[in-house]
């Protein structure tokens, strides 16, 4: 009876669905390459190349992941509370402002006071920003999904309102931005690496979420409550303070940091099923994949929209993946094998 | 241009609603037909780029503009089944399908739009219907699309048709009960997955009149998350169809009200009345949500008011 013996339990699950759906996004890329004449093992060697071969691919592909990490933290909080929370775009913008203007305002002082008031600025006005969807919930029943979304047009609205009005910098031109913080002020890199400390943020507060979600009793109980809307607030207050982080890591506020990372964020953190650990590879291997697009345009002339085709393929078979949860007897835990004690040999 | 003055503006917000609000009405349509079967599909972003990209291309092709339009409907009907497929598995949770969905829509679209960015397709006509006054601003600001036209008929048909026909009662039993819909003999995955590719249809001839109409070309900044706002517009329409109509004037007119003032001297604030529609819904939806009582005249089995 070697088979009841086999039971490889619900970690072994998580990891083998979510890895057998990307291999399989991984060969339909590959046809879709060949279809269109390309070697799809020079693609992947190529991606791989760009993505993880030489110190400044990694990189690349870090910066990359950093602010998925964080976009990806401010929806894996509220959902472990049950709360689905899609508008970590406006907790960027605004954040990111926050911080700016907190940096111009400080500045000649301490730089290292004036960084930490930058963090409390910024994490505290993305957290506002996610907390007013999580008390519409909670006081008025107002769906989050939906509130969060209209609330992230608000906030970039009143970005660029505020980039543009009241707090531009007269010095710069075409391309409105706030005054600049001065480079004493900007946010540095991780010694050794040429990476900024958002990584490093990202995965201290990534750590420090999975302790407090699942070694902590408030973690606990936020597990335990779910779809209950008081946890939902607790939880979704200082998940979105740490989303602006990864604005903040720019040292300074302009438009062009709104470049869509809040919704391949929640792509993250579902592929993640909401673990903050799990989102550290997940973030580094979207990271990668992304960085790999200009690889792929030099070399072999493919549009950099490659890459996107990619993720996009891979993301979908990955949630559709989820239907094949508990479908496989190998993955049961061996005390479910009906008759059989646990710890009995067979 | 003859000088209007401060009449300019309703008039440029005029021209701008009737320009503009095509593509809110076909995906907010769209969104509609989707919704009511009770599902959500926060993919129609990707579906509308992508259907910018098929218009512009089989235009391109064919030289004929309204084979573009139909092509891209059959884009947007393919990505809209495969949503719908997706979310017909157990536990797949049609939220994060959308995500996903949007993002592979508007990747696929820019891979394969590439070589459309320079050449210059044939573009939809115009109506002329200022032909009557010899203001130029009026002229201009009645100059209509065909495709609007069919909209509003679109709009008042499904009207009729969720109200009046055997399929929108289907339609409306499966959104408001799978239960009773199971019970009945309806197979609710199917309905479900038919009434998303219709959506997927709709948001596509949304996206070709992106690239085909206004701002008539394709590149990959074309659209400005008319896709994602449908959401919120069939919030904002209370899942009513010629409300819709309604509601997708309010969001183009909204967004050229910032430009209009801008030509009589006011020059701040042009963001904020781009965010006006949004603050609305908020507003509509605060105003009628509870704790005890989800959004009035929502279907009962949409995952976003239970």
């Amino acid at each position: 009876m070697a088979l009841a013996r086999t039971g490889l339990g619900p970690a072994a699950e998580a990891l083998a669905i979510p890895v057998g759906a990307l291999l399989a996004g991984v060969v339909l890329f590959g046809l879709f390459v060949a279809v269109l004449g390309q070697s799809p093992l020079e693609v992947y060697g190529l991606i791989y190349k760009g993505a993880f071969a030489s110190s400044f691919s990694w990189q690349n592909t870090l910066s990359r992941a950093a602010p998925l990490i964080l976009t990806a933290l401010c929806v894996a909080l509220p959902a472990q509370a049950g709360l689905m929370v899609i508008g970590a775009e406006g907790a960027l913008a605004l954040g990111g402002l926050a911080a700016a203007v907190t940096g111009h305002g400080l500045d000649g002082a301490v730089p290292l006071a004036v960084k930490s008031a930058m963090l409390a600025a910024g994490l505290l006005a993305g957290g506002a920003w996610v907390a007013i969807a999580a008390a519409l919930r909670q006081y008025r029943g107002v769906n989050e999904t939906i509130s969060s979304l209209l609330l992230t047009y608000v906030a970039i609205a009143l970005f660029n309102h505020l980039v543009e009005g009241p707090l531009r910098d007269p010095a710069s031109l075409n391309k409105p931005s706030t005054h600049p913080i001065g480079a004493a002020n900007a946010i540095g890199s991780l010694p050794g690496l040429d990476v900024h400390w958002g990584l490093g943020f990202g995965v201290i507060f990534c750590v420090a979420m999975y302790v407090l979600v699942f070694h902590t009793t408030w973690g606990f109980g936020l597990r335990i409550v779910g779809g209950n809307a008081r946890a939902a607030r607790l939880a979704g207050l200082p998940v979105g303070r740490l989303v602006v982080l990864a604005c903040f890591l720019g040292g300074g506020a302009n438009a062009s940091l709104i470049a869509g990372y809040g919704y391949t964020g929640i792509l993250v953190a579902f592929i993640a099923r909401q673990n903050p650990l799990a989102i550290i590879p997940v973030a580094v291997l979207l990271g990668g994949i992304s960085a790999s697009g200009g690889m792929l345009q030099r070399r072999l002339d493919m549009p950099d929209a490659t890459v996107l085709v990619l993720q996009g393929m891979v993301f979908m078979l990955i949630l559709a993946s989820e239907t094949l949860y508990g479908r496989f007897r190998i993955f049961r835990a061996r005390e479910a094998e009906a008759g059989t004690p646990v710890g009995t040999p067979v | 241009m003859t000088d209007l003055g401060w009449w300019g503006v309703p008039i440029a917000v005029l021209g701008g609603a009737l320009r503009v609000s095509t593509p809110f009405l076909f995906v907010s349509l769209g969104e509609c037909i989707t919704e009511k079967s009770g599902r959500i599909n926060l993919g129609l972003e990707g579906i509308l780029v992508m259907g910018a990209m098929t218009g512009y291309a089989a235009s391109y092709a064919t030289g004929n503009p309204w084979t573009g339009v139909v092509a891209a409907g059959f884009a947007g009907l393919l990505l809209g089944t495969l949503h719908g497929l997706i979310c017909s598995l157990p536990r797949v949770n049609d939220i994060a399908v959308g995500i996903g969905l949007m993002l592979f829509g508007t990747g696929f679209a820019f891979f394969l739009g590439k070589p459309y960015v320079q050449p210059k397709a044939p573009t939809l006509p115009a109506i002329a219907f200022g032909g009557w006054s010899s203001v130029p601003q009026i002229q201009a600001a009645l100059k209509v699309n065909p495709l609007f036209l069919i909209g509003i008929a679109l709009a008042f048909l499904l009207a009729w048709a969720f109200r009046n026909t055997r399929w929108g009662l289907v339609v409306r039993m499966v959104g408001d009960s799978s239960d009773a819909a199971r019970a009945m003999g309806y197979r609710v995955n199917a309905v479900r997955t038919v009434c998303t590719a219709a959506g997927g249809f709709l948001a596509g001839i949304g996206g070709s009149f992106l690239s085909l109409y206004y701002p008539g070309s394709w590149s990959e900044g074309l659209s400005s998350g008319q896709g994602l706002m449908a959401v919120a517009l069939v919030i904002f329409a209370r899942w009513q169809p010629v409300n819709c109509f309604y509601a997708a004037l309010l969001f183009g007119g909204a967004g050229s009200l910032g430009p209009a003032l801008q030509s009589v001297g006011v020059t701040s604030g042009y963001y904020l009345f781009n965010a006006a529609p949004y603050v609305l819904t908020l507003g509509i939806m605060i105003a009628t949500c509870s704790t005890r009582r989800t959004l009035a005249g929502a279907p009962g089995e949409l995952s976003i008011v239970k």
